[in-house]
C-alpha cells in the first residue's frame, strides 16, 4: 500500500504528516526544531529516509539537519557556508553596491540518484553543493560571479536563490531562480550559467525586457518533459517549451496574474496548478476566497479550484514553497497558507479538505509518495 | 572548570541540561571559552559567532558577573570568578520582540 509524508516547515517549527494512499486520515508529528524557522525540508528521491532541513533564527543563524528515518530523528550537520574567493557586491535596494552576505538556506534539492547530494539554494544569493550528506558544502561560484551579478537586486524577501530544478534527463543541466535577478540555466554541472529571462516583461524595470531583473517566484517543470517550463513571476503566468530560451505569457482567464507557486500534475505535464493572490501590495487572494486555479491546457485556460476552499474572509497567502504534488494516481495536490492551514486533494484538485489547520505560518511544503 | 549556560534553543541544539563545564587551557577569555565550547559541542559552531570571522553574531550577547562583556575584545580576560567557575559566563539570545 503507498503513503505519503508532508513535509511543512514554518515560521516556528517543522512538521510532518503522514496518510496512507486514501489520502484521508493523517498522522501529524512535531513540531520538530521548534521556535526556528524552518524554511524547506526536502526528502531525497533515492533514498525517502533521508531528508533535509533548513532550520534557522536571526538570533543564532543557518544550521542544516538531516533525518534518515524519515523524520523522525535528526542529527545537525554541516552549517558552514562561505562564498568561493572574495564575493564581491550586488546592488542593494537604494541601488548602491552592496557586499554579498549570507543569510540564510531558502531551498534544499536532493540529487535524484544520489542521497549525499544535495544543492542548497541561499540569500544572498548563491547555489551550494554538498556530496557527502550535507556534512560540507561547496558553491559552485559560476552563477554568483556571472557577469550580470553585480547588478542583481534584492527582492521584498532579499536576494534569494529559491528555485532548485535538476533535469532528470540530462544530468548536466540544472536552472535557479532568483528574485529579483531571474532564471538562470547551466549545460555543464553547474560551472558556468546564463541568464534565460527572454520573453520576460516586467514594467517596473527601465528596460521592461531587460535579460536581468526580473522577479521570478517560482519555476516548475514534469519530469517528462525537462525543456518544457512554468514561471509564476512577480506579475505574469509564462510557459517555456524550449528549455527557458524563450518564454511566453499565458496567464489567460485567471482573476490575477500575481502569485508565488506553480507546480504541474503527476502525470499530465499539460495540467498545471497556481494560486491566484491579489496584487503586490495585498498578498492575499481575491475577494477573500482561496482558490486554487487548474488549467488542463498548460495556461491560457483556467478554472477554479474552491470545493474545500474557504470562499470568504479568507486573507491568507501562499508562498512559493509552500505548494507541491504527490505522484500517486488520482495525483494529490497539497499547500500550505501564511495562516498555518495545510490543504490536500486526494484527486487532483476537485475537492480539498485540511490537513492541519492551526499551524504556524507555513513556509514550505513537500511530499514524499512512498512505496 | 568554567561554567557556561547557554540559552534553550542552544541548549537543545547541543542536548544538554541548563549549564555546561568546559576546561580551558590558558588563560580565561571569550575566545578560548568560545573555542572549548565549539570544540566540545561541534553543532553550536556558526551559532554564536561567524564561521569565517569568528565575530559575535549580531543578535547574541555575552554577560558574567552582572555585566555586559559583549563589546569587550575576545582576547580580554574574563572576570577572576569566571576563571574560577564561582559565577557562569552566559551567553544569551537578545532580546528583540514586540
Amino acid at each position: 500500500m503507498s503513503r505519503v509524508r508532508v513535509l511543512v516547515g514554518t515560521r516556528k517549527g517543522a512538521f510532518v504528516l503522514e496518510s496512507d494512499g486514501k489520502r484521508e486520515r493523517w498522522d501529524v508529528s512535531g513540531p520538530h526544531f521548534g521556535g526556528w524557522e524552518m524554511y524547506h525540508l526536502k526528502g531525497s528521491p533515492a533514498d525517502p529516509n533521508r531528508v533535509y532541513a533548513s532550520q534557522g533564527t536571526s538570533w543564532f543563524g543557518q544550521l542544516i539537519q538531516r533525518s534518515d528515518d524519515g523524520g523522525r530523528t535528526w542529527e545537525p550537520i554541516g552549517n558552514r557556508f562561505v562564498y568561493d574567493g572574495v564575493p564581491g557586491t550586488h546592488l542593494w535596494y537604494d541601488g548602491t553596491p552592496h557586499p554579498w552576505e549570507f543569510a540564510r538556506v531558502w531551498h534544499l534539492e536532493p540529487s535524484a540518484t544520489d542521497p549525499d547530494t544535495v544543492y542548497a539554494g541561499v540569500e544572498d544569493a548563491a547555489l551550494f553543493r554538498s556530496t557527502d550528506g550535507g556534512q560540507t558544502w561547496a558553491e559552485l561560484p559560476g552563477l554568483r560571479t556571472h557577469e550580470s551579478a553585480s547588478s542583481w537586486q534584492p527582492g521584498a524577501g532579499g536576494l534569494c536563490l529559491h528555485t532548485i530544478l535538476l533535469d532528470p534527463v540530462d544530468a548536466a543541466r540544472m536552472f535557479v531562480a532568483i528574485s529579483s535577478a531571474g532564471t538562470f540555466r547551466s549545460d555543464d554541472g553547474g560551472r558556468r550559467w546564463r541568464p534565460i529571462n527572454r520573453g520576460l516583461r516586467t514594467e517596473q524595470l527601465p528596460n521592461p525586457t531587460a535579460e536581468i531583473g526580473h522577479c521570478v517566484h517560482r519555476i516548475a517543470m514534469h519530469p517528462s518533459r525537462p525543456r518544457v517550463l512554468f514561471m509564476q513571476k512577480h506579475w505574469d503566468v509564462m510557459r517555456s517549451d524550449d528549455g527557458g530560451d524563450t518564454w511566453r505569457e499565458i496567464s489567460g482567464d485567471l482573476p490575477s496574474d500575481f502569485g508565488f507557486p506553480i507546480d504541474v500534475h503527476a502525470h499530465d505535464p499539460e495540467t498545471i496548478y497556481v494560486v491566484p493572490i491579489k496584487s503586490d501590495s495585498e498578498h492575499y487572494p481575491p475577494d477573500g476566497r482561496l482558490r486554487v486555479y487548474r488549467s488542463r491546457s498548460g495556461g491560457n485556460e483556467w478554472e477554479a479550484l474552491t470545493n474545500g476552499l474557504p470562499q470568504r474572509d479568507c486573507y491568507v497567502n501562499v508562498l512559493r514553497d509552500a505548494m507541491t504534488v504527490d505522484r500517486l494516481d488520482p495525483c494529490g495536490v497539497y499547500f500550505g497558507t501564511t495562516g498555518g492551514q495545510v490543504y490536500a486533494s486526494a484527486d487532483a484538485g476537485d475537492r480539498w479538505m485540511p490537513i492541519v489547520r492551526d499551524l504556524p505560518a507555513v513556509l514550505s511544503v513537500e511530499v514524499q509518495t512512498l512505496r | 572548570m568554567i561554567r557556561v549556560v547557554l540559552p534553550a534553543h542552544l541548549r537543545k541544539l547541543a542536548r544538554v541540561d541548563r549549564e555546561v563545564t568546559l576546561e580551558v587551557a590558558g588563560p580565561v577569555t571569550q575566545r578560548a571559552v568560545l573555542d572549548a565550547l565549539e570544540g566540545r559541542y561541534p553543532m553550536l559552531r556558526g551559532t554564536i559567532r561567524d564561521h569565517v570571522t569568528l565575530r559575535r553574531r549580531p543578535m547574541v550577547r555575552f554577560f558574567a558577573c552582572a555585566e555586559d562583556l559583549s563589546h569587550e575584545s575576545p582576547d580580554a580576560p574574563l572576570p577572576d570568578a569566571i576563571a574560577a567557575g564561582t559565577e557562569p559566563f552566559l551567553v544569551v539570545g537578545a532580546m528583540a520582540g514586540g
